[in-house]
């Protein structure tokens, strides 16, 4: 049997534009002249994108892309896709071919939910006659029966959601390539399209290819998963293995850190050994679910003579955005001469504060009056906060894309007023 | 194994791919379909502005080139010589502007799917047709009123005024279409263009009132002359300048094969540049 994608040496070379990623007839006439006058030639700034990408999948395989961002996967789907051609290298596929790099592509405000589900299905690949073989169910399953004939400017984004996701998921094509669209609006709507999915490719053998961010969908979703590092695949097997492979190597989340040397202050009076993250139960983790409080404690050693001094975390996500910075004001109240001998500094991240992603933490010690820093580390620590739909937390069932810089879980009334 | 296999490489050469079009001519019809809908929905007047947009042009124009400049229309009336000038321009303006305006307002689609990009202006060029054949009836009406007699060499010379027109706004639209993607401030010369070709079009004037021979060959590059050539001729029971005709057929041709090849030929980085 022939597989039903093949790559082969796929690479893909994008230019390095400065700002804007499309040229101005301005620009290219000024350019010229000073290139001409000062008779030099543009540099441009190449770089592949991806490179020597080679994969056989079989028909009713369904395999799941990661990597980290600019890894290269949506690159590389959009090549399967046809949507930009490679710059070097073949694919072939064999099958009907849908791709889904997003949701209600081409849905129009004014045109009626009807007519968008004809629009958007004819955009995605379908055939006039299916569309309207499938239309009863699609219009069930998004669950706006009620509005299907009113514009879908009327809609809700949640409505407009739900009835793009009712046609994609009756696609019918043998081929089917994901990107990341499944983090979309409510929880058990998502779950919904995915076992409507499931169903069909079980049903008919349907090859898929799935990007996604989130592991614990490739993990339900996929057998087998390829790694994406700078644009080539640097392992490819079993989802699990290659997940595994991807978390220890790739997310760089380390939740302890050991100087065996020793960090010593300016003085050589303290020396910092250990720096660890864990839960309220004392395991030691690096990753925590939202609502989850963070406990670090780093351990340090005052070596000759008491000394009195306190303590300060920095925490910056993976945008390198300052969250906050915290001096530990307490004992820096009490203004303790700590005699020689071995210490345990613990501070509590309170649950309900981080949003998703990846964080680090930066720790200090520096006597509080006058403030003098005595040790200040960077990138100590890196720890993963994720989402527990189970818990109650502050994004309740809401799967899509919800960003903010925290995550607090704040107090709400309403009261009625008549 | 399904008989679809696609076959993905790097572009090279050029093709027209016409079966793949084909495959598509759903989507065709849906683009189609769906701009003129949303059209005549959004606007309070609906389809009668397609009737109201070339009738008051031509009253306008009535009143200024011939009842204020007095220019002459020979043996027939100025309001009919006008209209059967303007609905063929009409539809040129159109479909050229939209046309070129069209993969910058698809950008977002273009990001995430892939289909023939020739469907989106040519699915312009369709829309543009639809109100001609509007504009076209309004026309026959008018040469009713006024008693005007079409020849019956019509049946001739209007199919192929239509064909010349629409190979060129097909031709220049689909160039300016892609070039727009690439140099994102030329549609501010559009307008500009457009106004140029306004005025060397024999619209407001008969061709035969440029006593230049110099300017009337120049003239007769500009392939809309020679569809209004053969749409005028029937009207005044005359045949067309065959010169004028043959020089505006071959650049229509020469726009219709240059636009196409130079859309062909970036069409495929356009998701990468648009």
């Amino acid at each position: 049997m022939k597989p039903a994608i093949e790559i082969r040496n796929l690479g893909k070379e994008y230019k390095l534009m400065e700002a804007e990623p499309y040229l101005s007839l301005r620009d290219v006439l000024s350019n010229t002249a000073k290139n001409i006058l000062r008779g030099k030639k543009k540099r441009k700034n190449k770089f592949w994108a991806l490179e020597d990408i080679n994969a056989d999948i079989m028909p009713g395989e369904r395999i799941g892309i990661i990597g980290r961002n600019g890894a290269g996967k949506s690159t590389l789907l959009k090549i399967i896709s046809r949507i930009t051609p490679p710059t070097k290298g073949e694919a072939f596929l064999r099958g009907r071919v849908s791709s889904l790099l997003e949701v209600g592509t081409g849905f129009h405000n004014e045109l009626t939910g009807r007519e968008n589900i004809y629009l958007n299905g004819s955009i995605l690949g379908l055939k006039r006659k299916e569309i309207k073989q499938n239309l009863d169910e699609i219009i069930v399953f998004s669950g706006v029966e009620k509005f299907i004939d009113t514009p879908i400017k009327h809609y809700s984004s949640g409505m407009k959601m739900r009835l793009a996701f009712s046609v994609a998921a009756h696609l019918n094509a043998e081929i089917l390539l994901i990107d990341e669209v499944l983090a979309v609006g409510d929880i058990e709507f998502q779950k919904k399209c995915l076992g409507k999915m499931e169903e069909v490719s079980q049903q008919e053998g349907r090859t898929i290819l799935f990007v996604s961010h989130n592991m614990d969908s490739i993990r339900n979703f996929c057998s087998k998963s390829l790694l994406l590092d700078v644009g080539k695949i640097i392992h490819q097997g079993n989802t699990n293995e290659v997940i595994n492979s991807y978390v220890a190597n790739h997310l760089q989340t380390q939740a302890q850190k050991q100087w065996p040397e020793g960090i010593f202050s300016y003085d050589k009076n303290i020396k910092l050994r250990k720096t660890f993250l864990h839960t309220k139960e004392n395991k030691i983790t690096s990753r925590f679910d939202t609502t989850e409080r963070i406990g670090l404690s780093f351990e340090f050693e005052v070596l000759h003579h008491q000394a009195s001094f306190t303590h300060g975390i920095n925490l910056y996500n993976q945008e390198a955005v300052n969250i906050f910075n915290s001096h530990d004001v307490i004992t820096a109240k009490e203004n303790l001469q700590k005699e020689p001998g071995q210490y345990k500094a613990t501070v509590w991240i309170p649950g309900n504060l981080l949003p998703e992603g990846i964080f680090t933490i930066g720790i200090a010690l520096f006597s509080a009056n006058p403030v003098d820093v005595m040790i200040h580390e960077q990138n100590v620590v890196n720890f993963e906060v994720f989402t527990d739909f189970s818990k109650s937390n502050a994004r309740g069932r809401y799967a899509e894309d919800f960003p903010g810089i925290i995550r607090p879980l704040l107090d709400w009334e309403t009261i009625r007023l008549g | 194994m399904s008989k679809f296999t696609h076959h993905i490489q790097p572009p090279s050469g050029f093709s027209l791919a016409v079966k793949e079009l084909w495959q598509y001519r759903e989507l065709f019809y849906f683009f189609t379909w769906r701009d003129i809908k949303v059209k005549y929905k959004q606007t309070y007047l609906g389809i009668l502005w397609a009737l109201i947009q070339p009738l008051g042009m031509m009253l306008i124009f009535t009143f200024i080139f011939s009842k204020t400049l007095q220019i002459d229309s020979g043996n027939i009336v100025y309001p009919v010589f006008v209209l059967a000038a303007l609905v063929l321009w009409n539809f040129f303006n159109a479909a050229v502007s939209n046309a070129a305006e069209s993969m910058i307002l698809h950008a977002p689609i273009i990001k995430k799917i892939y289909f023939p990009r020739l469907i989106i202006p040519g699915s312009t060029l369709l829309v543009a047709f639809f109100d001609f054949l509007i504009g076209l009836v309004i026309f026959f009406v008018l040469c009713l009123y006024y008693h005007q007699a079409i020849e019956w060499t019509a049946i001739f010379y209007f199919p192929a005024g239509i064909f010349v027109v629409v190979f060129s706004a097909f031709g220049l639209g689909t160039f300016l279409a892609a070039l727009n993607v690439k140099f994102r401030d030329f549609r501010y010369t559009l307008p500009f263009l457009m106004q140029l070709l306004f005025f060397a079009s024999q619209i407001i004037y008969p061709l035969t009132a440029v006593k230049q021979s110099w300017l009337h060959y120049l003239l007769a590059v500009n392939p809309m002359n020679a569809g209004i050539e053969l749409f005028r001729s029937p009207l005044y029971h005359t045949s067309p300048d065959m010169q004028v005709v043959g020089i505006g057929l071959a650049s229509a041709l020469l726009l219709f094969i240059t636009g196409l090849i130079y859309f062909r030929k970036t069409e495929a980085y356009f998701a990468d540049i648009s």
